[in-house]
């Protein structure tokens, strides 16, 4: 039986290597913004922490937290992708993102970003799981907006 | 000592496929094979003919008409609350109320009988199984009256000792909130046993029966429960409608729920005096279609041998539980005896959404995420769990395709 193709993009190696093996995992000494993000379809909850410089650079992120394969991978994806880049970066990342998981004119996506994100584009197929893709960003939005300041002792 | 009795054979039971149209249909082009409905059930023919037969030729708005489509009406809607009756062996039809679900039966009991008799520090007992909806009313009288939850807990199995009640339930105790059957772990409950040593301290009885009126036999009079609620759309029956049995002695002294009209004796610009139980409780226009829906179900329910259909149930879920037995992956969580056809499990590195979005691919439908019993998800030590429901329309095949769609996601997840 010929696997289902969307299901084929949807778990692709990539997305599996990404949630088995996360980057960027893990509390973060210094955070200066931290974020908890929710899904109460599932129960799952991750955590974003960043450290943002005085420049307004994402100089470290990590995060915490359990959850789907789509959910994982996005997040760990995601810290691979932003850090480094300015918060305003981060931020229009996140924007293309979100119109190419929800299966919208993406076209602000380019180059390099778009080659990378491009993996998680099968998840517009499954409109229950959009959300899973979306948490991790969501989260670290609301990280530097101000969510829960981080204690620095 | 007893004489040993071997069980009684039961007739093989055919499950009446041909009833429920929408099995038939195809989902991403493979055959739909619903293990869903503990969540929702499906609806056979008969029940969507009753509605449809009635919109079509005696509907009106029930009570108060003096027409003759309005007589009509009301004489099925209260004649579904005589099937009601029936169905749980309630003394009186009176006892019946109908309500949206399950969820407004119970609510109706948190806001109108026990909220008026909670002092500060009273005490609730529930089991950590229990559905949201049977715990988040008891959390409003926890956050408004001062109530304590007290939780009794369950055996790692899954199974209820009975003997904890008599520990949970103390001096300050008021209510016992169980459920009769477990939506996540399948486990059913010893209500009758329960009941005794609730009673034994004068304490009532209010058995959450969504999940166990559809696959046990309820008779409210020999289990001498104070309260049971049920809800129409997991009985085969339309959404919008469900019930709640309540003593008459609890009824006559329950302060009315929704206020509007239908519930009243009289209004005047000063006072308003209450129409007695069950109309008290049941404001505005009820759901009259969902009525003749909920009887048409209950009917169909009782037109099968239901010991047969129990058998039957419950040879998919023995069928499922040995087949997942060699998944060394696959946890299932409870393994109570005597439990109904719900099979639950966790399985190592698979997050139960990815699980379940396979199976979906393959045409099974199973419900995935933490069930509405969070708690319960907190006992057990995981987030979320995958779960397959079993009713009287499913197969064996049905089973052979969701162990299939276990094989296939760890192919691709494992």
């Amino acid at each position: 039986m010929a696997m289902d193709d969307s299901l084929r993009e949807l778990y692709q190696e990539v997305i599996l290597d990404h949630s088995r093996h996360p980057r960027h995992f893990g509390a973060l000494a210094g955070a200066t913004h931290t974020g908890e993000g929710y899904n109460p379809l599932c129960g799952d909850r991750v955590k974003v922490h960043l450290v943002v410089d005085d420049g307004g650079r994402i100089a470290d992120i990590k995060f915490e937290g359990k959850g789907c394969a789509i959910s994982q991978a996005s997040a760990s994806l995601m810290t691979d992708m932003v850090a480094g880049r300015t918060v305003g970066e981060a931020q229009k990342l996140m924007g293309g993102f979100l119109h190419l998981v929800k299966g919208e004119d993406a076209s602000d996506l380019v180059g390099d970003d778009r080659d990378r994100l491009n993996v998680m584009a099968g998840v517009s197929a499954f409109p229950m799981r959009v959300k899973c893709a979306t948490l991790a960003w969501h989260t670290m939005k609301s990280a530097l907006e101000g969510g829960i300041p981080a204690k620095t002792e | 000592m007893m004489a040993q009795s071997k069980p009684r054979p039961v007739a093989t039971f055919e499950p009446p496929r041909a009833d429920f149209e929408i099995l038939s249909r195809t989902v991403y082009g493979k055959p739909l094979v619903y293990l869903d409905s503990a969540a929702s059930a499906q609806k056979p023919r008969q029940v969507l003919d009753a509605m449809n037969e009635f919109a079509i030729t005696e509907y009106a708005n029930v009570h108060r008409g003096v027409h003759y489509l309005s007589a009509t009406a009301t004489q099925r809607y209260e004649a579904a609350r005589e099937t009601a009756r029936h169905f749980l062996n309630a003394g009186a039809a009176e006892e019946i109320i109908f309500t949206k679900g399950g969820t407004e039966a119970i609510n109706l009991v948190s806001y109108s009988w026990l909220a008026p008799r909670i002092q500060p520090g009273d005490e609730i007992v529930l089991t950590v199984m229990e559905h949201h909806s049977n715990i988040v009313p008891w959390h409003f009288l926890r956050e408004r009256h001062g109530a304590v939850l007290k939780w009794v807990d369950v055996r790692d199995d899954g199974s209820v000792d009975v003997d904890a009640f008599d520990a949970a339930i103390g001096p300050k105790t008021k209510l016992v909130a169980v459920a009769h059957m477990s939506n996540v772990l399948g486990t059913v409950t010893p209500l009758k046993e329960i009941v005794v040593r609730a009673h034994a301290k004068g304490v009532p009885v209010l058995a959450d029966g969504c999940q166990g009126a559809v696959h046990e036999t309820v008779d409210v009079c020999d289990l001498d429960v104070d309260f049971y609620a049920l809800t129409g759309h997991k009985l085969y029956g339309p959404t919008g409608i469900g019930a709640l049995y309540a003593k008459r002695a609890h009824l006559g002294a329950m302060r009315p729920f929704n206020g509007g009209g239908e519930m009243i004796r009289e209004v005047t610009r000063d006072v308003v005096t209450y129409a007695d139980p069950p109309v008290r409780f049941e404001a505005g226009t009820p759901p009259i279609i969902e009525s003749v829906g909920l009887a048409a179900a209950l009917d169909y329910i009782a037109s099968f041998d239901r010991a047969a259909v129990k058998a039957h149930e419950l040879s998919l879920l023995s069928q499922a539980r040995e087949a997942v037995r060699e998944f060394n992956w696959l946890r299932v969580i409870g393994d109570a005896p005597g439990k109904g056809a719900i099979l639950s499990f966790e399985a190592e590195g698979i997050h139960a959404h990815d699980l379940a979005t396979i199976l979906d691919r393959e045409g099974v439908a199973v419900r995935a995420g933490h069930h509405c019993a969070q708690p319960l998800m907190e006992r057990f030590g995981v987030a979320s769990t995958t779960r397959a429901s079993f009713a009287l329309y499913n197969t064996r095949e049905d089973v052979d395709a969701l162990v299939e769609g276990l094989h296939k996601a760890r192919k691709i997840l494992g």
